[in-house]
């Protein structure tokens, strides 16, 4: 490639500054890196979300927004733009946070970083302009034997190489560090997860191009045939992996903010850490989620790899649910607030942008997500939903109001930390989290809801009326769908204010790289100490969580076996 | 440097808080169960999606369904064959094979079954990825070109029942669907 | 603080270790899936028989 040699050639001297608000040494390229991908998030972000909000106001029956043809153009672009593009923008941002800027390191090669950013913007826009094109309008699964352009199946390829290089480079970058001695012992616990993101990348990224790579020679003719079931097979290693980057990678931001909002420490390192390791092992055989309907696979091979082994990447994950919640208790203890159950998490920084955001990506995560998630993924419970609305209503619940969530959250620190500018608009910042996760939570619940009650996902007309044989849902599918809409149009305007706040706030906002110069939403004292630490709280008194989790484990076992109920009224099948 | 360096070197050694152990063992029997409770519903439920599955040409297999149709088509109380809006309604033999396919933009024929038999209901499509959604009961298949899928299917309440396609199949795919009536 | 002048640290456990090496959880977290996702159900595509 031609175009790294123009200008991104680094000294080998990195050149550092130390952070006025954290002391962390922050080295000028992992600085760039961070604020270059987290643009990109950002504006891909505002794309695929206008497809998103169209999306939903199409699916509004009384609306019906955008003609058929430009719905399914439209849903194709919102699948790439935020199930794959702004999420890995950020996550790129987070992954050069986690290692160059909380070790305290320089980026292993910094080069091969730009030259991954710019094959993920080159593959990310030929993707978009081949389906704007229109023809191209094949979803973001774009199963066989249907064929979309040659460009299409390229870009995500490039988009897909040049998100490996990226993770390639983050590993690089850890060892640089501990052969630098940039930090001592083990890296801290945001990194842990970073790498377990990192790591899942790997694995999904691969697939992709296993199975996108003869995709593409397909559609130029150079292979007859892809068989369908075996693309789904490869293709959902990296549909649905990619989806726990995300989940990996929000949770090490749980921990991060906990850790910079009020000081919290995990409960336990060994019991943290433990929990990703299960992740690492076991969380991408969930991609098996999305073949539970299929022909020709073994009910041992769905069984296995459904379950992510025996449910112990669930277990993770309802581990991190306590811990999480926990070490905010535990330093909100620290803090002194004390008296009765709950007021260590009455009195948390609800006005803090950040806090409040992640702490309502936690409970919708593990409410919404979490459990319409394992429900899904159960075998024989996966017929009852499978392909209708409550998929979208399950992974919205996942990636918007527990990713996405998460990741604006985390943006109100990468704003004023890494781009030097605190946050313009302190009033409609502290709004902003509410307004976005209120929309979020209504899309995911009133999707799960209409999907409930069989209304199809990626389809344009649910009143059928150009069908030969007609079928009537049920009125309330309808209502469902319009409750939806509105929650689109919250949520969207949640979006919006998020995007002019982060770019009104980079480009005027007041500048911080001044001595004396303070945070609107600042660090809890100690914050960056406990973010970059290693080490457990010990045993404090948790009361609130304890009580917070024993809800959440009712609410999931009552949900698991309404399932079941309903699964047995159905028709005989066997 | 602000990093500070680990509190607990050895912190694999570190105790496990009571709660958060006592709450690791609720959650791994939890999973335990869910994970047996799949296995057991094999021998205890009677919805199981059959695994049974054949690599069939789609031309042979759209033959297959039209011989069937052909054969079993149904015939009113005056002998004529029965139709709804073209689409031959066909009366598969009680436990015997019924055929379904999935071709862009319809499920073809319309099945007429008897209530509490079973049948070996058989589907596949002939071009593209279809999804097989049978409302309001809510059932819902994948189904691939080039796969037959065989499960045993056996409906328990009379009515009409609507198939709705939920797999993206182009620009028709709102308009793709089939029907099931079930008689005494 | 570590007190560097000590002769001998108490040896670090071995899941420690593992947790502690990126690469080796790299090659376990990409094996596994592999293994167990992939691989199996590609062959359980591939034994699909032919319709008589």
């Amino acid at each position: 490639m031609a175009t790294i040699d123009s200008g991104f050639a680094t000294p080998d001297t990195s050149t550092y500054r130390t952070c006025g608000f954290t002391g962390l040494r922050v080295e000028r390229q992992a600085e760039l890196l961070i604020r270059v991908n987290a643009v990109a998030a950002v504006l891909f972000l505002a794309w695929g979300g206008l497809l998103g909000l169209s999306v939903a106001l199409t699916r509004w029956p009384a609306v019906q927004l955008l003609p058929a043809e430009w719905f399914y153009l439209a849903l194709t672009g919102h699948g790439a733009n935020v199930l794959l593009f702004w999420i890995l923008f950020f996550e790129m941002a987070v992954l050069h946070f986690a290692s160059a800027i909380i070790l305290g390191s320089r980026i292993a090669t910094p080069r091969f970083a730009w030259l991954g950013f710019i094959m993920m913007v080159a593959g990310a826009v030929m993707t978009n302009y081949t389906v704007l094109r229109g023809d191209s309008s094949v979803m973001f699964t774009s199963y066989p034997p249907m064929m979309a352009s040659q460009w299409f199946y390229l870009g995500l390829i490039i988009f897909a190489v040049g998100a490996l290089v990226n993770v390639m480079v983050f590993f690089g970058t850890l060892v640089v560090a501990k052969n630098e001695g940039t930090y001592n012992g083990s890296v801290p616990l945001v990194t842990f997860g970073a790498i377990t993101a990192a790591i899942i990348a790997v694995f999904t990224l691969a697939s992709g191009a296993i199975i996108l790579i003869p995709t593409w020679l397909w559609s130029l003719g150079l292979i007859t045939e892809i068989d369908t079931l075996m693309y789904k097979v490869v293709w959902w290693g990296m549909g649905h992996a990619s989806q726990q980057i995300n989940v990996s990678a929000h949770i090490a931001i749980w921990y991060a903010i906990a850790a910079m909002c009020v000081g919290a420490k995990p409960l336990s390192e060994k019991v943290s850490r433990g929990a990703f390791l299960m992740y690492i092992l076991f969380l991408q055989l969930a991609s098996a989620h999305h073949l539970l309907a299929e022909p020709g696979l073994s009910s041992s091979w769905k069984i296995v790899n459904t379950s992510y082994m025996m449910y112990l990447a669930v277990m993770a994950s309802m581990i991190h649910g306590f811990t999480v919640p926990g070490a905010i208790e535990a330093a909100q203890r620290r803090n002194g607030y004390t008296r009765g159950a709950f007021e260590w998490l009455r009195k948390a920084p609800w006005g803090h942008p950040a806090f409040s955001g992640m702490f309502m990506s936690l409970v919708m995560f593990g409410f919404i997500g979490g459990i319409s998630g394992v429900i899904l993924g159960t075998e024989q419970l996966n017929v009852l939903m499978h392909n209708t609305i409550y998929v979208p209503g399950h992974f919205h619940g996942t990636v918007v109001a527990g990713t996405t969530l998460a990741f604006m959250a985390m943006t109100y620190f990468v704003v004023p930390l890494i781009f030097q500018r605190d946050i313009v608009w302190p009033g409609l910042a502290k709004l902003q989290p509410y307004l976005f996760g209120l929309g979020a939570a209504g899309i995911s619940v009133f999707m799960m809801g209409a999907g409930t009650l069989g209304v199809p996902r990626r389809q344009w007309d649910i009143s059928l009326s150009e069908a030969a044989l007609g079928y009537d849902f049920p009125s309330a599918a309808y209502l469902m769908m319009g409750l939806n809409g509105l929650s689109a149009i919250l949520a969207a305007l949640g979006g919006l204010l998020f995007i002019l706040i982060v770019v009104a706030s980079i480009l005027a906002g007041p500048r911080l790289d001044r001595p004396g110069a303070k945070m609107r939403f600042p660090l809890h004292q100690g914050g960056a100490e406990a973010v970059a630490a290693t080490g457990s709280e010990g045993s404090p008194k948790l009361p609130g969580t304890i009580i917070l989790v024993t809800i959440f484990f009712a609410a999931f076992v009552l949900y698991y076996f309404i399932n079941w109920k309903y699964l047995s009224e159905l028709w005989l099948f066997q | 440097m602000a990093i500070s360096s680990p509190e607990q070197r050895l912190w694999w050694k570190q105790p496990i808080h009571g709660a958060e152990l006592a709450w690791i063992i609720v959650v791994f029997l939890w999973g335990l169960f869910m994970f047996f409770f799949m296995i057991a519903w094999h021998f205890i439920g009677n919805q199981n999606l059959s695994t049974e599955t054949y690599r069939v040409s789609p031309d042979s297999y759209v033959e297959r369904v039209e011989a069937f149709a052909d054969e079993f088509q149904a015939t009113d109380a005056s002998g004529n064959l029965m139709e709804e809006e073209g689409v031959p309604v066909v009366r598969p033999p009680a436990g015997g094979d019924a055929y379904l396919v999935a071709r862009l933009w319809e499920f073809w024929p319309i099945l007429e079954l008897k209530v509490g038999e079973s049948y070996r209901f058989h589907i596949s499509s002939a071009d593209w990825q279809h999804g097989f959604s049978l409302q309001p009961v809510n059932i819902n298949l994948s189904v691939h070109p080039g796969y037959e899928h065989v499960l045993s299917l056996t409906p328990t309440e009379t009515g009409v029942y609507g198939i709705v396609c939920n797999e993206f199949c182009g620009i028709g795919h709102h308009s793709m669907t089939g029907r099931i009536r079930v008689v005494e | 603080m570590e007190n560097g002048e000590k002769p001998q640290l108490e040896r670090i456990p071995a899941m420690q270790q593992l947790l502690d090496n990126p690469f080796l959880l790299l090659f376990l977290g990409v094996t596994l899936p592999t293994v167990l996702y992939l691989i199996w159900g590609i062959m359980e595509v591939a034994s699909v028989p032919v319709a008589h």
